[in-house]
């Protein structure tokens, strides 16, 4: 059983496999008449991937892999980390995820308002926060954060008829929108995406065809092995080559064209799209989901008065001002642009949202060494 | 020692102790100061896994080790065992590997059992009489319920060796080699601890391996120039501490690394890196090209050694860095910092 997992894994990290990938990878750009050719992935787990594996230092030199706004923690956007903190001040106790607990507001995050006696639990998944919430009186407000893969487990419980002192502060993102926005960014020399694949699970390819249509880019949906991801990039940069914009799943073992339908049935009974800011990002129209009316009963915005006001007279840590986040998660700057990067915010000690999350790029440059550039070396085997 | 120029807060937390920058930084900015110079042998200044005094043609290897693990008891051994392999093997590496005797001091928490107590000893003896010595002398204390948690064990070992192995000695074209399976203590900790209370065949690797050294110096004689056991902060600090100190770059073939597919299937649930956490039967020699296969096949015919492998080699790129080989590209190893595993060793 044991090999058989074993082999199963190797398949998708096999190093014979993974260099004829990457020979075919650079013979098409080098095929391309400009340089660099660019594509932005949106996942954190597509970065968190490169990284582990070192895929940076193996990419052409003329390929510009850019990470975009894929870490839905680092989005959540300073108004709403207020809501969360206000409602614990008050006196609500809230259930979250650990990585939520440290992305800063205006003035403070969950965890100061936890440090200085609020009630924040945090719980692994949502169920977790259900069952507290099932074992006490008072009321818990479950502040959610997470992509459509995130929201479809929250949409699943709201429809299970949760206990009447459970609520949802929701600050679920819906990834395609804020597609249009990166490509729509003045300037941007985005040529195609690299789509995620887990999300795709729920929404199926043929969630990018219409943006397709309009902005004429390549989408290739890929998978989260090292060559999973090789062979997305390499089918990405071949439709550019080629000039034809189209959806194409590189990551069929797990996506399909429609996705779970009976999964974005249940999202979409919950859920509905509204416009809203992402952090560092700009207003996307349609990337915000909040609770429909019919869910009025569990949404902790309609069931508590929430107060931020008392939030806005502290002045924010004055290394926020400096702090590179925005552009990072735009893809307009990489972590090793930011003054800050590695010194003054570390893990222990985050300064933005990018270096709080495991999907955020920060984090993930700084857990895998700092900088995955590394440029020629003279001697590349070990042995 | 250029690379760790983090300031010591005014407060001691937890990741002081994690083994990464913090807690070097601790020892250079606290302890360190206007002590530990030793003419002729090695010091604390040396930060080195013991010292060194030079007695007539010889040197007197000195070491000590605290031991906080929680659970006392573990998949693979206890503080007992722990407390005499960490000792005995840190005065390995420094090329003592018949140890003279050690000293062992107990701080008990009021109410602990006796029952465990008795078992502690147990494993200390079964210990020492793998490693070939015994406990010379020691110290009992009893600290008020809440004081301490449960048991805190300090051991100190000493030995004699007639060469001296340091940190230090690696230069460009030698080669890294570890006497087996990297991560299993560490990992093996963290599954007992997990709230996902995964089920695991994978046991600590904590043993005395004195005499699989032994085995590996006489091996490479003069070609040794590295030696050092990877605990806490695993592989990853043990590989930045020998390119910081010797001036060298390491780059690190990760596929020839190994790792037990318990381990591996771990780190991957947790997200944990076993290059990053704690050996307690393991050791990274550092050797000259001409005698690496020498050393490996003697490593190799020890039973805790089955698992030896080269695992890299030095280069006169990037001093002080880490470059570690996937297969599928190349990456920087970064060294463990923060709260990843504290009270593990």
């Amino acid at each position: 059983m044991e090999n058989v997992e074993q082999l199963r894994q190797l398949k998708f990290r096999d190093p014979q496999r993974a260099r004829a990938l990457r020979e075919a990878l650079a013979a098409v750009v080098d095929r391309i008449d400009h340089t660099p050719v660019s594509v932005m992935h949106v996942c954190g787990s597509h970065e968190q991937a490169i990284a582990k594996f070192g895929l940076r230092a193996a990419f052409p030199a003329g390929l510009d892999v850019i990470m975009g706004p894929g870490c839905p923690v680092c989005v959540t956007d300073v108004p709403e980390v207020d809501e969360a903190v206000a409602l614990a001040k008050a006196g609500v106790r809230i259930a979250t995820y650990g990585d939520m607990l440290r992305v800063p507001g205006t003035a403070q995050s969950l965890g100061h308002a936890r440090a200085e006696g609020a009630h924040v639990d945090v719980v692994y998944s949502i169920t977790h926060a259900v069952e507290l919430a099932r074992t006490i009186d008072e009321p818990l407000v479950f502040f959610a954060s997470g992509f459509e893969t995130t929201a479809v487990a929250t949409a699943a419980v709201l429809l299970g008829d949760p206990p009447a002192n459970f609520s949802v502060l929701s600050a679920h993102k819906y990834i395609p929108p804020v597609m249009e926005i990166v490509a729509e960014m003045p300037g941007s020399r985005i040529e195609g995406f690299l789509a995620a694949g887990h999300a795709a699970t729920i929404t199926g390819s043929a969630v990018f065809e219409p943006f397709v249509a309009q902005h004429g880019v390549p989408v290739v949906v890929a998978g989260f092995e090292p060559l999973d991801i090789l062979a997305g990039l390499v089918r990405l940069v071949e439709l550019i080559e080629a000039g034809d914009a189209r959806v194409e799943n590189a990551y069929p073992r797990c996506v399909t064209r429609e996705g779970n339908l009976a999964a974005q049935e249940q999202l979409w009974c919950v859920f509905k799209p509204t416009g809203g800011r992402w952090r560092g990002i700009a207003h996307v129209p349609n990337g915000n989901l909040r609770l429909r009316d019919e869910f009025a009963g569990w949404d902790a915005r309609r069931r508590f008065d929430i107060d931020m006001s008392a939030l806005w007279d502290h002045a924010p840590p004055a290394l926020v001002g400096q702090c590179q986040c925005g552009d990072i998660m735009a893809g307009i700057a990489s972590p090793s642009d930011c003054e800050l990067f590695g010194k003054q915010c570390t893990p222990d000690e985050p300064v933005g949202a990018c270096m709080v999350s495991s999907e955020g790029t920060c984090k993930i440059w700084h857990q895998y060494g700092g900088h995955p550039d590394l440029g020629p070396m003279a001697e590349r085997r070990a042995s | 020692m250029t690379r760790n120029p983090q300031f010591v807060r005014d407060h001691i937390g937890i990741e002081y102790g994690a083994g990464g920058g913090a807690m070097r930084a601790l020892i250079e900015q606290i302890f360190i100061g206007g002590m530990g110079k030793v003419e002729d042998g090695v010091g604390l200044a040396a930060m080195d896994d013991g010292a060194a005094l030079r007695i007539g043609d010889r040197w007197l290897v000195i070491t000590t080790d605290s031991h906080v693990i929680q659970p006392i008891r573990f998949p693979g051994g206890d503080i007992g065992r722990l407390s005499v392999a960490g000792t005995v093997n840190d005065l390995a590496m420094m090329g003592a590997t018949e140890p003279l005797g050690l000293t062992c001091a107990a701080i008990i928490e009021e109410g602990f059992a006796r029952a465990d107590l008795e078992a502690v000893w147990q494993s200390i003896r079964r210990a020492c009489e793998e490693a070939g010595t015994t406990v010379v002398t020691g110290d009992t204390k009893v600290m008020g319920r809440g004081e301490l948690d449960g048991l805190v064990i300090n051991t100190a070992g000493i030995g004699l060796t007639d060469r001296i192995i340091t940190d230090k000695g690696l230069r460009p074209g030698d080669r890294l080699l570890v006497t087996g399976t990297m991560g299993d203590h560490g990992l093996a900790i963290m599954a007992t601890r997990n709230e996902l209370s995964i089920d695991t065949e994978l046991k600590s690797d904590v043993a005395p391996i004195n005499q699989l050294v032994r085995l590996g110096l006489a091996a490479g004689g003069n070609d040794v120039v590295a030696l050092k056991d990877p605990t806490r902060g695993g592989l990853s600090s043990t590989l930045h501490e020998m390119a910081d100190k010797s001036g060298v770059g390491i780059v690190i073939d990760e596929p020839s690394v190994p790792i037990s597919n318990e381990a591996r299937a771990i780190g991957e649930l947790l997200g944990i890196d076993p290059l990053l956490v704690a050996n307690e039967g393991k050791a990274v020699f550092g050797v000259r090209a001409s005698a690496a296969d020498a050393v490996l096949v003697a490593l190799r015919e020890h039973p805790l050694g089955r698992r030896a492998a080269i695992i890299g080699r030095c280069v006169d790129e990037r001093p002080g860095q880490v470059v570690l080989d996937t297969g599928l590209g190349r990456r920087l190893l970064a060294e463990p910092a923060g709260k990843l595993l504290p009270r593990i060793c």
